[in-house]
């Protein structure tokens, strides 16, 4: 009997045939990525997302901010000029999911960190069009009035550690402390510099007697593409 | 029409000789366009490989024999366009600003090189025609809080206004009835002052009372006055330009808890020589002094 007459007749031969098939095109793709040396960037100051971010960019995704607003600035002459360099993989590296995106409503979002101020952010968030008139942005006031719920902190950093981001116990511990010293307008914030180095601490939202949403959201957007220190990154060793 | 049995003689004759259960499969082979055309893809592929980077091998990839690169494009197509602007830029990173104004082919380069930097890093706060919004300086007009020469302008662009460079220009004005200085009825008294400073007080008898309260309060940063100090920031209270609201309501809560703007220093942002196109921009919008 012909090889196809006996896959044909074979439903679970034809299972295991297929799946080595498929498995051939994913191993060809995916495996060489983990250890080609040349698809691995080295980059210095790339860190976990502290607490406050996190549940920053917890906020961003549940708001569908990803639907209009992009997070990955492309290699052309354009976008690098409006939006800085071009973003780099390994700035992506403890984002589950990414947040790449592929619409663009809004702007591009990989390299907003210190860009504007946070009473700007507050101000737009509230309001879009009284800071951008053409805007269509929908408003988000709301945000600066829901206390950030997010008691379950250390829950969150575990389960991101499953997934590979380095979180260590001590981050963990010390994850509902740090959620709220972040966003403090005058808190103890050595042991959460140290934690996370280059972490912004201040009252983002303009309100020191609530850690609202808002607060949360800035902080995230705040730090976005800010970590890699570009002064010793060396474009030319990762052409491709 | 086919009558049944026409359909059967053709269909058995038209089988793949496969046959399940007296169930015998069609024949339907893909049009020849289709296949040829998806032959030719294949074909096509195996040039790909050649020419440009393809499969993964043990050390490397292959690169491909054009060595193509997008990052490498892209560092092309800037290089090639700093180069198109090389002579204007160098003499911008060479000149003073003043010397860029007085050079009207520079000066034409420069404000439009600020202009379109404008748009990208400004316009969000102070507007795209510059006009600002709440808490964020009209730009076109001739009231500047820190002063609008060149040299001015281009300072608070390079280092921001409470920013966190250390060369920020920076004042903190008081929250008088936060910190419990005045409370809310001398607030009331020293905004009818205020108010009464533009013409725009309603209530001379409390203005009167506020007087003495402004001299001891505001004086030191508004001028006795109440024209501004621009070495201390210190806005003028004179005309009807209101950064935060010229209504009573407003002015009792600057009063009450106090403005804070911020700007960021663009020093680590921007290059020397896209703040000094700013500048020139910026100046040229009609108030530069």
């Amino acid at each position: 009997m012909s090889f196809q007459k006996t896959m044909e007749k074979n439903s679970i031969l034809l299972t295991i045939v297929t799946l080595i098939v498929v498995s051939i095109g994913g191993i060809v793709e995916i495996a060489p990525l983990f250890y080609l040396e040349s698809t691995i960037e080295k980059v210095k100051g790339m860190r976990p997302y502290s607490p406050l971010e996190l549940a920053g960019r917890n906020i961003y995704i549940r708001e569908g901010c990803y639907t209009c607003h992009s997070q990955m600035i492309r290699p052309f002459r354009d976008e690098a000029e409006r939006y800085g360099h071009y973003s780099l993989a390994a700035e992506s590296m403890y984002d589950h999911p990414f947040q790449w995106g592929s619409k663009r409503t809004g702007p591009d979002l990989a390299r907003v960190g210190g860009r504007y101020s946070d009473e700007w952010h507050v101000a737009h968030m509230k309001e879009p069009q009284s800071v951008v008139p053409e805007s269509v942005m929908p408003p988000y006031a709301f945000l600066a009035s829901k206390p950030l719920a997010m008691d379950d902190a250390a829950a969150h950093l575990k389960a991101l550690r499953i997934t590979g981001v380095p979180y260590t116990d001590e981050m963990i511990a010390n994850a509902q402390a740090d959620l709220t010293v972040q966003a403090e307008a005058d808190g103890d914030y050595d042991d959460l510099l140290a934690r996370y180095p280059k972490a912004q601490t201040r009252d983002f939202d303009g309100n020191p007697n609530m850690l609202s949403e808002m607060d949360a959201l800035i902080a995230y957007l705040q730090m976005l593409g800010t970590l890699v220190d570009f002064a010793d990154y060396d474009p030319t060793a990762d052409y491709r | 029409m086919p009558t049944k049995d026409e359909k059967d003689t053709f269909a058995a004759e038209n089988t793949t000789g496969h046959e399940w259960d007296g169930i015998a499969e069609f024949n339907n082979p893909l049009p020849r366009w289709w296949l040829w055309i998806f032959y030719a893809t294949i074909v096509w592929s195996v040039g790909y490989w050649v020419v440009y980077p393809s499969w993964p091998l043990v050390q490397s990839y292959l690169p491909g024999v054009l060595g193509q690169s997008d990052r490498a494009d892209l560092a092309t197509t800037i290089a090639e366009a700093k180069q198109r602007q090389g002579t204007y830029l160098a003499k911008i990173e060479a000149s003073d600003v003043s010397e860029i104004v007085a050079d009207k082919e520079l000066f034409d380069f420069a404000s439009a090189g600020g202009r379109s930097a404008f748009g990208l890093h400004c316009s969000q706060c102070h507007g795209s025609g510059a006009a600002g919004f709440v808490g964020y300086p009209n730009l076109a007009d001739d009231d500047w809080l820190w002063g609008g020469t060149l040299a001015d302008i281009q300072h608070t662009i390079q280092y921001g206004i409470r920013s966190d460079h250390d060369e920020t220009r920076s004042n903190d004005m008081p929250a008088f009835l936060t910190d419990e200085t005045l409370d809310k009825e001398q607030i009331n008294d020293v905004a009818e002052y205020v108010l009464a400073l533009s013409n725009s007080g309603s209530d001379a008898e409390a203005a009167k009372r506020g007087e003495p309260l402004y001299a001891e309060n505001c004086a030191s940063c508004h001028g006795d006055d109440g024209k501004g100090l621009r070495e201390m920031g210190g806005p003028r209270l004179t005309d009807a330009i209101w950064l935060y609201g010229g209504d009573k309501a407003s002015v009792v809560k600057t009063i009450s808890f106090s403005r804070k703007g911020v700007m960021p220093a663009w020093e680590d942002k921007l290059d020397p020589v896209t703040i000094k196109q700013l500048a020139v921009y910026v100046h040229s919008l009609g108030g530069g002094e």
